[in-house]
């Protein structure tokens, strides 16, 4: 046997403090009508930090600090003076990447891995491409002189943390906003890190605030009277009562939600990398992604030969502490993620579909959940309609190309798709009919600062990334 | 000699291509011309589900029609509209409003084939791959349209929807609906296929409200609802499915203005695909 | 495995017979995608292997090394000493195990048959015994078939292949027919492993396919088939006569390929990387590509091995650090 030594990133290069306060107008404060919460290491239960959560005084301030900084200092500052405090922060997040990866790691429990070789490059690779537009926006093809919106609010989910920062503040800083941004309560501390390296870029006080905390905090700077624009990453559910909590005012709203991606797998599929691609898209971080693979449509003629392979591939996940280089799977987020992974897998077995993990053993302390599928899935079967966010995925058949889409589409959300097929015009057929905002065709969860993403229907609306990612933020 | 007694026309409900009255069997009276009135369709929630119904069996044909045959059916609507300028003029309508909203499908017609190369494209990914991002219709748009100027308005809202492949349930003015049933025999002779414009007239307050809540409607365009309260009362229900949300304008809006791409965009999604690059 | 191959089970040994049937097989192959082939290869070289996977893993690299030299300037004198470093690769550290084989060419065999088995008509190779006792002979391996490449009568490659054999060679390392089978001639490259095959007679095969020539992962894969196929005991990516020798990608559809011939023929098929690998660093990357592709059944010498030639004294230098503490200098190993 080839037992891998245990390959542990040294913690050493993050320096935790004991506590943390909010991140207003260029400081650290303490919240003025706010608490406090722990953050916590998901692979091991162990206190990270304590946290603070802002109130709605908190967010007033921070709000106040964002209006203040848009109207003194960022409306006016040339694009070219954006741009290169952009590019500041970029620089500094490639600088300081490692120390970012390992801490985005403890708090939120993705192996170091993805977070080293594909969270921190991306964010950094953001920051690059939004700072080139801040200065280029007369040319972006939206007339001359698009104007910011004003104060940005916005709110992030847990399952890439510093990604979905630089996603949001990114495209706001560069078309002139300033922002004021709520960090998920499970994983606030790489937000906090970034702000020290605003501190560091000397970026003018006030552009970007941290306000962490959890849904009353989100709640109150959602409906706080001075915010232009809300930009929000996380659940269907939330997203439906955001929009609801600014319609009828002027606030402008992206939603990017949630999602239960079709991955479909046609007989002539490069069979070997549609397995792997289907392990990615389903078990890339723990299958905590909003466009995850979760829903595996196999053609009838090749489902068994298929599922044999994805078994055999499994087989070789490596679940375990998130810090060793050589972890595969890492940790479920929370407690209260867990129990929600495992109530739906139970109602899957529970309707009769067939349930498989590797053999395997999980650690005794800490969120965990095993690599699984289910085969025998009906579209009926909740595990086949309700987003799991977990690594667990439902395998379905079909057999000809117009039942795939059908069954793809067959879903209130449209937020991805995949397409496996060595069949140039099918692919490009399939893609014209399937109402999803990203289809990934012989690839799966791949991810670009240039490349548009968001989705239809209940996935949400507008798009981060690219060109497009710009009109969020400008009032065009 | 006597005076000919002139033929009046019934203004009905135009849905899947049809023109039936509501099934609610229901009518009101508006002022017609000069000297006379008409009984117009008080379309009911019933005809709106229908027409919902109508624009989703459109949709894909629709959608999946060449940008090239959109563009001459939209143009083709501008020909019948112009063709047909006296008959609108009769209805009260000033002449300069229906040369603008002639010229209004003209402007949107050219935009079939070229909104997809402004809108979309590829991106240079850092890595192999083909990412090519383009527009797509966001699917089945409920429309209520502006008061006024009722031909006008009307174009410059179903037009920009239907360009890029949607179809839409309009909710006419209620105050002026002649227009707009008048233009659904321009569409109706305009090869717009059934079902990709259907229209209800009547009170916008008792259809509407039933359509913000359809989940089978993609997007819901509140351009001519001047109630703030019920503006938002509808906001407030299209995200129950997270319908795409264009806000009211200001009643004051300059409607002969260059439109600009907004309409256009605001209901369009962006599709991006990816495919490896390998030899 | 592939669908073809799962129905065509009882049939592949009938495959041969035919042209036809041979390309539709070869051709009903799945596809490779080359983009996420070389994905999968790169993940998997950023697997971090350290103390006791390292030292494990270096020790099964050693015992995996075809030591190589295939050159014009080669001499008896040369190829002796580099068969006495086979045997005894570290002679300051008797816990240090031997390569798998030695990697010659057919003129040179006697001479190294002369050090891994002694002087003919004795038992054994003096002093094995004590470089590890009862673990198996070093090999010796010898490219025959008109290597490089492969462009000479089919009576000449069988001519040089039996001599190689009765020179004392073990294994045989052939190269294929690259232009017959790029331009589809695929009844003509079976035909001429089959008849290696036959004229090697105990030897084992190595079937040489030149990646590098076959230009894409598609034809990789058909080319390894086919080789299996016919009858080879090892399918072999390059001859180290091309700038483009093993690649993990390359190596990477190898192993796919005999996983899935095993699982269609149940015979198992070795897979020997040859060309380019250097460094230690180099080698676990493709034990890590074993390991995780196939499994632990291809962790073994007379399943996977590395055609090599400096990989040796890299891992050699590794192995002290390892065992000592210590960076080892190029000058503690010998340069042969």
């Amino acid at each position: 046997m080839f037992e891998y030594a245990p390959a542990p990133e040294s913690r050493s290069v993050v320096r935790l403090q004991p506590a943390y306060g909010l991140f207003v107008n260029g400081e650290f404060v303490d919240p003025t009508d706010g608490d406090s919460f722990t953050s916590i290491n998901p692979a091991s239960e162990e206190v990270l930090a304590e946290v603070a959560a802002g109130g709605v005084g908190d967010v007033d301030r921070a709000v106040r600090a964002a209006r203040t900084a848009y109207d003194r200092v960022w409306g006016p500052m040339p694009g070219r003076d954006r741009a290169k405090y952009l590019f500041r922060i970029a620089r500094l997040i490639q600088e300081r990447s490692r120390e970012l990866a390992v801490l985005e790691s403890l708090d939120n429990g993705k192996p170091i891995r993805e977070s080293r070789d594909v969270d921190l490059p991306l964010v950094a690779a953001h920051f690059f491409y939004y700072a080139g537009w801040a200065d280029k926006l007369d040319h972006a093809g939206f007339g001359p002189g698009p104007r910011p919106l004003g104060v940005a609010a916005q709110i992030i989910p847990w399952n890439f943390p510093l990604l979905m920062l630089a996603w949001k503040i990114a495209p706001a800083l560069a078309t002139g906003n300033t922002v004021v941004l709520k960090p998920a309560e499970t994983t606030s501390l790489t937000a906090l890190l970034f702000a020290e390296i605003c501190q560091q870029a000397d970026l003018p006080a006030g552009v970007v605030n941290i306000v962490t905390g959890a849904g009353e905090t989100g709640r109150a700077l959602v409906e706080h009277h001075d915010v232009d624009k809300v930009a929000f990453t996380g659940s269907t559910e939330v997203g439906k009562a955001i929009a609801r909590a600014v319609a009828g005012t002027d606030t402008r709203l992206t939603l990017e939600l949630g999602g239960k991606a079709a991955n479909i797998v046609f007989d002539d599929a490069p069979v070997d990398q549609a397995v792997e691609g289907i392990v990615n898209g389903i078990f890339f971080n723990q299958g905590h992604v909003c466009c995850a693979g979760s829903r595996l449509l196999l053609q009838e003629s090749v489902a068994d030969q298929v599922l044999a392979s994805l078994k055999r591939r499994m087989a070789q996940l490596r679940v375990g502490d998130p810090l060793d280089k050589n972890t595969d799977i890492g940790a479920i987020n929370s407690a209260a993620q867990l129990a929600r992974i495992s109530e739906l897998a139970a109602a899957g077995t529970a309707e009769g579909a067939q349930r498989w993990s590797p053999p395997g053993e999980l650690p005794e302390r800490g969120f965990w959940f095993a690599p699984t599928i289910f085969t025998g899935v009906a579209q009926a079967h909740r595990i086949a309609r309700e987003e799991i966010f977990g690594p667990v995925l439902s395998v379905l058949t079909f057999r000809t190309p117009a039942e795939a889409v059908e069954k793809a589409n067959n879903t209130p959300y449209g937020l991805s798709a995949g397409v496996w097929t060595e069949k140039g015009s099918r692919m490009l057929w399939l893609a014209d009919r399937l109402r999803a905002g990203v289809v990934w065709a012989n690839t799966f969860n791949k991810f670009d600062p240039t490349s548009p993403f968001g989705g239809y229907q209940e996935s949400g609306y507008g798009r981060e990334g690219g060109r497009h990612g710009l009109e969020a933020y400008l009032n065009v | 000699m006597s005076e000919r007694v002139a033929v009046r026309k019934t203004y009905k409900l135009y849905i899947g291509g049809e023109v039936p009255r509501s099934e609610s069997g229901r009518s009101y009276l508006v002022q017609s011309g000069e000297n006379s009135t008409a009984n117009v369709a008080l379309a009911s929630r019933k005809d709106a589900r229908d027409a919902v119904v109508a624009a989703r069996a459109a949709g894909s044909g629709w959608a999946g029609a060449t940008a090239y045959n959109r563009g001459q059916i939209l143009y083709r609507a501008a020909e019948m509209l112009e063709g047909r300028r006296e008959q609108f003029v009769a209805l009260g309508i000033p002449g300069d409003e229906v040369d603008a909203a002639t010229d209004r499908w003209v402007w949107y017609a050219g935009w079939s084939d070229k909104l997809p190369q402004v809108r979309g494209g590829v991106n240079p990914v850092a890595g192999p791959y083909l990412n090519l991002s383009t527009p797509e219709p966001t699917g089945v748009v409920a429309v209520v349209a502006p008061a006024a100027p009722a031909l006008l308005g009307l174009v410059s809202v179903i037009a920009p929807a239907i360009v890029s492949g949607n179809t839409v349930v309009v909710a006419a003015s209620p105050t002026d609906p002649l227009a707009a049933v008048t233009l659904a025999e321009v569409l109706a002779t305009a090869d717009l296929p059934a079902g990709v414009v259907n229209i209800l007239t009547g009170r916008p307050q008792e259809t509407v409200p039933s359509l913000a809540g359809h989940r089978d409607v993609n997007a819901l365009d509140l351009t001519g609802v001047a109630d703030a309260e019920l503006a938002t009362s509808l906001e407030v229900k299209a995200a129950e499915n997270l319908k795409r949300v264009l806000r009211p304008v200001p009643a004051n809006h300059d409607w002969y203005a260059d439109p600009g791409l907004a309409r256009m965009t605001a209901l369009l999604e962006t599709k991006t695909v990816w495919h490896p690059k390998g030899g | 495995m592939t669908a073809t191959a799962m129905s065509a089970r009882s049939d592949l040994t009938e495959l041969g017979r035919s042209e036809t049937a041979l390309r539709a097989f070869l051709h009903g192959l799945p596809g490779v995608d080359q983009v996420g082939a070389q994905q999968r290869a790169a993940q998997l070289s950023t697997r971090s292997i350290k103390a006791t996977a390292k030292a494990w893993a270096i020790d099964l690299a050693i015992r995996m090394v075809d030591l190589t030299t295939l050159e014009g300037a080669d001499t008896p004198g040369k190829v002796r000493a580099l068969a006495a470093k086979a045997l005894r690769p570290d002679p300051a550290d008797p816990s240090c195990p031997h390569v798998g084989a030695v990697c010659v060419y057919p003129s040179m065999v006697p001479y190294v048959a002369e050090v891994l088995r002694g002087p003919a008509g004795e038992a054994g190779p003096a002093g094995v015994e004590a470089v590890s006792a009862g673990a198996r002979v070093v090999h010796l391996a010898s490219v025959a078939t008109a290597f490089p490449s492969g462009q000479a009568p089919l009576e000449v490659k069988l001519a040089d292949t039996r001599a190689a054999v009765a020179a004392g060679a073990d294994e045989i390392d052939m190269v294929i027919n690259r232009g017959a089978f790029l331009t589809g001639r695929y009844q003509e490259v079976y035909d001429e492993i089959v008849a290696i095959r036959e004229a090697c007679g105990p030897a084992h095969l190595k079937v040489i396919l030149e990646t590098g020539e076959l230009a894409t992962y598609d034809n990789v894969r058909r080319a390894s088939w086919l080789a299996m196929l016919a009858g080879a005991d090892f399918i072999k990516t390059s001859t180290g006569k091309l700038p483009a020798a093993a690649t993990p990608p390359v190596t990477l559809v190898m192993l796919e390929a005999v996983r899935d011939f095993r699982a269609a023929t149940g015979r198992q098929v070795g897979v020997k990387p040859a060309g380019g690998i250097k460094t230690t660093k180099d080698a676990i990357k493709y034990l890590v590509l074993v390991n995780e592709t196939v499994g632990t059944d291809w962790l073994d010498p007379d399943w996977f091995r590395f055609g090599a030639s400096s990989l040796l004294n890299d891992l050699l230098m590794q192995r002290t650090k390892l065992t000592t503490g210590d960076y080892a200098g190029p000058d503690y190993f010998t340069r042969d």
